[in-house]
């Protein structure tokens, strides 16, 4: 394994989490455009994934045993790019290219132009699906890999997630471990004002998963679901990952207009000001 | 059912062979192709005994995943497939594999340029008594536009059989457009498909009629039938829309006035689309599209929808007289 993606202990998440934020901020307010808040709530999670939890090769992205992680909420491309490049799957210098032209760091994951990225989101609702496809065809091959699958409360408002959810239960796939991101937000609103998800809960267990849960900023917590989801057989998991949207930016948090836009060259000192 | 297409009596070296549908030549194929091939993997969203998947699924179950009434899930779970290595073919009717899963074809097969393969079944008015709600005349434009996207529509079994062979060895989004009715084996023995490669039967003088699907067998009827009346008409199998056999078509074109295209499609965005796209750039020229006018299909045999739509060797001979 990577030296840079072993993992040490929980500060050590902890510190990575700082870092794949500031990587974050970094190159949204390069970019000038993007998605902020969604980025920062996920952070912890993507962070426990790659650094604690992923079997992965970022020397041989294509290495066939490896574990799977689908960014069904695409639009964290940021968060994705970040963890990505500080596992040493490319240079850190190419953040800086995020959503300019000729770059591989598309506006939103594209599997074509950047290696590490499995497949190309952007489009939600869809992710599940094709995790669940990875999940069976790794089962096929006999491979103990699992899949992991983030996704946001906005996002589960599409139908096909429910489509998906009945399939991972009817085929027990219990490889797939499956992320909400509960940040309470989506574009337009809080959740529960645009059009309310709860019982949240009740919604995943009725569809046949195991669930879990937790703080979704607390690493700790993170790290006990991970392995929780593991020892789960014969179903699929869900971590119910209660967050606050744009994490780690007091001026960012629990706001529904930094959803989708970058932070300026000035928010942006503010902001790794307040990281340090 | 099936009927009119029964009662076409062309004159072709192979029409004394047994009709058959082409989704029963998929059927036959795909149990060849699970045979020879372990990575092969199909789903279907709980239409399995008409899409003839079935009998995929009856000879390697483990093998094949009914994903119920979810297509858009279906082709996310074909696409998830296709990244572990698996061959996946996902079929249902092609209204409900082009129309509802449009976007997840666009974004996940087509964009990420996956390895899989959609074969859709119940294409066209021929689809008969179900009505409009299942009869996809939209499917072949909802696919050509995507980039990455192979379309192929057969003709007759033999070559759906081919078809499917074919696109196994071939790396890409597919979509494979296959029909209810029984359909004349139109096809020469010696045929061999490959893809973007059209079947010139022959060339004529007065027109050219670029044909797809079902529509050869009616196309090869109405030139025999001109023919007959003095009126030179040569026959092509445009069996893959995209890409198209853009050499073949310019070859009718330059040797004929008048080019027909004849699809069992709309006349908008489908074969006579595609046709008209290239010849305006590439060789204008007068062309007569046979084909739905732009109107939904409605309950009847397939045979009296074939009739009430214009899509008959006599609306071809008709379309082509007036031309001259
Ligand atoms: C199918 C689709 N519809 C609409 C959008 C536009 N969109 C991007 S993000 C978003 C809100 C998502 O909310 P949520 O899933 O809660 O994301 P998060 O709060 O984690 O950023 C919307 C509607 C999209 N990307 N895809
Ligand atoms: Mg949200």
């Amino acid at each position: 394994m990577n030296p840079a993606t072993a993992y040490r202990d929980i500060n050590f998440l902890r510190e990575k989490a700082k870092a794949v934020r500031v990587e974050i901020l970094k190159m949204l307010a390069e970019a000038g455009s993007g998605h902020t808040g969604g980025s920062l709530s996920a952070t912890d999670i993507a962070t426990a994934i790659y650094f604690y939890k992923l079997k992965h090769k970022p020397e041989d992205p294509g290495w066939r045993e490896r574990d799977r992680f689908i960014l069904s909420k695409g639009h964290a491309a940021p968060l994705l790019y970040a963890v990505l490049a500080l596992s040493g799957y490319f240079d850190v210098s190419l953040l800086k290219t995020l959503r300019k032209l000729g770059s591989p760091l598309q506006g939103h994951p594209s599997s074509k132009s950047l290696p590490g990225v499995e497949v190309s989101t952007g489009s939600l609702g869809q992710g599940l699906s094709i995790a669940n496809g990875i999940a069976i065809g790794l089962k096929m091959d006999g491979l103990d890999s699992r899949v992991y699958c983030l996704l946001g409360d906005g996002e589960i408002q599409e139908g096909q997630v429910w489509e998906a959810a009945m399939t991972a239960a009817h085929y027990r796939l219990d490889n797939m471990c499956a992320m909400v991101d509960l940040n309470g937000l989506q574009i337009d609103g809080p959740v529960s004002e645009v059009k309310g998800i709860e019982p949240v809960d009740m919604k995943w267990k009725a569809f046949g998963w195991h669930v879990i849960d937790i703080d979704g900023n607390d690493m700790d917590a993170i790290v006990k679901a991970l392995d929780a989801a593991e020892s789960v057989k014969g179903k699929p998991t869900v971590i119910l990952a209660r967050t606050l949207k744009g994490k780690g930016v007091s001026f960012f948090e629990g706001k529904v207009k930094y959803h989708g836009i970058a932070p300026t060259q000035e928010e942006l000192r503010r902001a790794l000001k307040e990281l340090e | 059912m099936g009927e009119m297409i029964q009662n076409t009596e062309h004159r072709t070296q192979s029409t004394e062979k047994k009709a058959i549908a082409t989704r029963d030549a998929y059927g036959e194929a795909l149990l060849e192709l699970g045979e020879k091939r372990k990575d092969v993997v199909v789903l279907d969203a709980d239409l399995s005994g008409s899409t003839k998947t079935g009998k995929f699924a009856a000879a390697f179950p483990e093998r094949f995943y009914n994903i119920g009434v979810s297509e858009q899930d279906m082709v996310g779970t074909a696409s998830g497939l296709s990244l572990t290595g698996k061959l996946p073919f996902a079929s249902t009717f092609a209204i409900f594999e082009t129309g509802r899963a449009w976007e997840q074809i666009r974004q996940t097969v087509c964009y990420s340029n996956l390895n899989v393969k959609l074969v859709a079944t119940h294409s066209g008015i021929s689809v008969g008594e179900d009505g409009a709600s299942h009869q996809a005349i939209e499917d072949i434009a909802l696919m050509r536009v995507l980039p990455n996207m192979t379309v192929v529509v057969p003709a007759d079994g033999a070559e759906t059989k081919q078809v499917i062979e074919a696109i196994a060895d071939y790396y890409g989004p597919v979509y494979v457009r296959l029909g209810r009715a029984k359909v004349p084996n139109v096809m020469p023995e010696d045929y061999k498909f490959a893809i973007a490669r059209a079947h010139i039967f022959n060339t004529g003088k007065d027109a050219n009629i670029i044909a797809t699907g079902i529509m050869v067998s009616v196309s090869l009827e109405a030139a025999e039938i001109l023919r007959s009346e003095g009126i030179d008409v040569g026959v092509i199998n445009m069996s893959t829309i995209k890409p198209l056999d853009s050499g073949a078509l310019l070859k009718a074109a330059q040797s004929s006035r008048l080019i027909v295209t004849a699809e069992e499609h709309s006349i908008i965005g489908g074969l006579g689309g595609a046709v008209c796209e290239f010849l305006a750039e590439n060789h204008p020229m007068p062309v007569k599209r046979i084909g739905i006018r732009d109107t939904f299909g409605c309950s009847g045999t397939p045979d009296e929808l074939m009739k009430l739509y214009g899509l008959t060797s006599d609306d071809i001979v008709k379309t082509i007289i007036q031309c001259q």
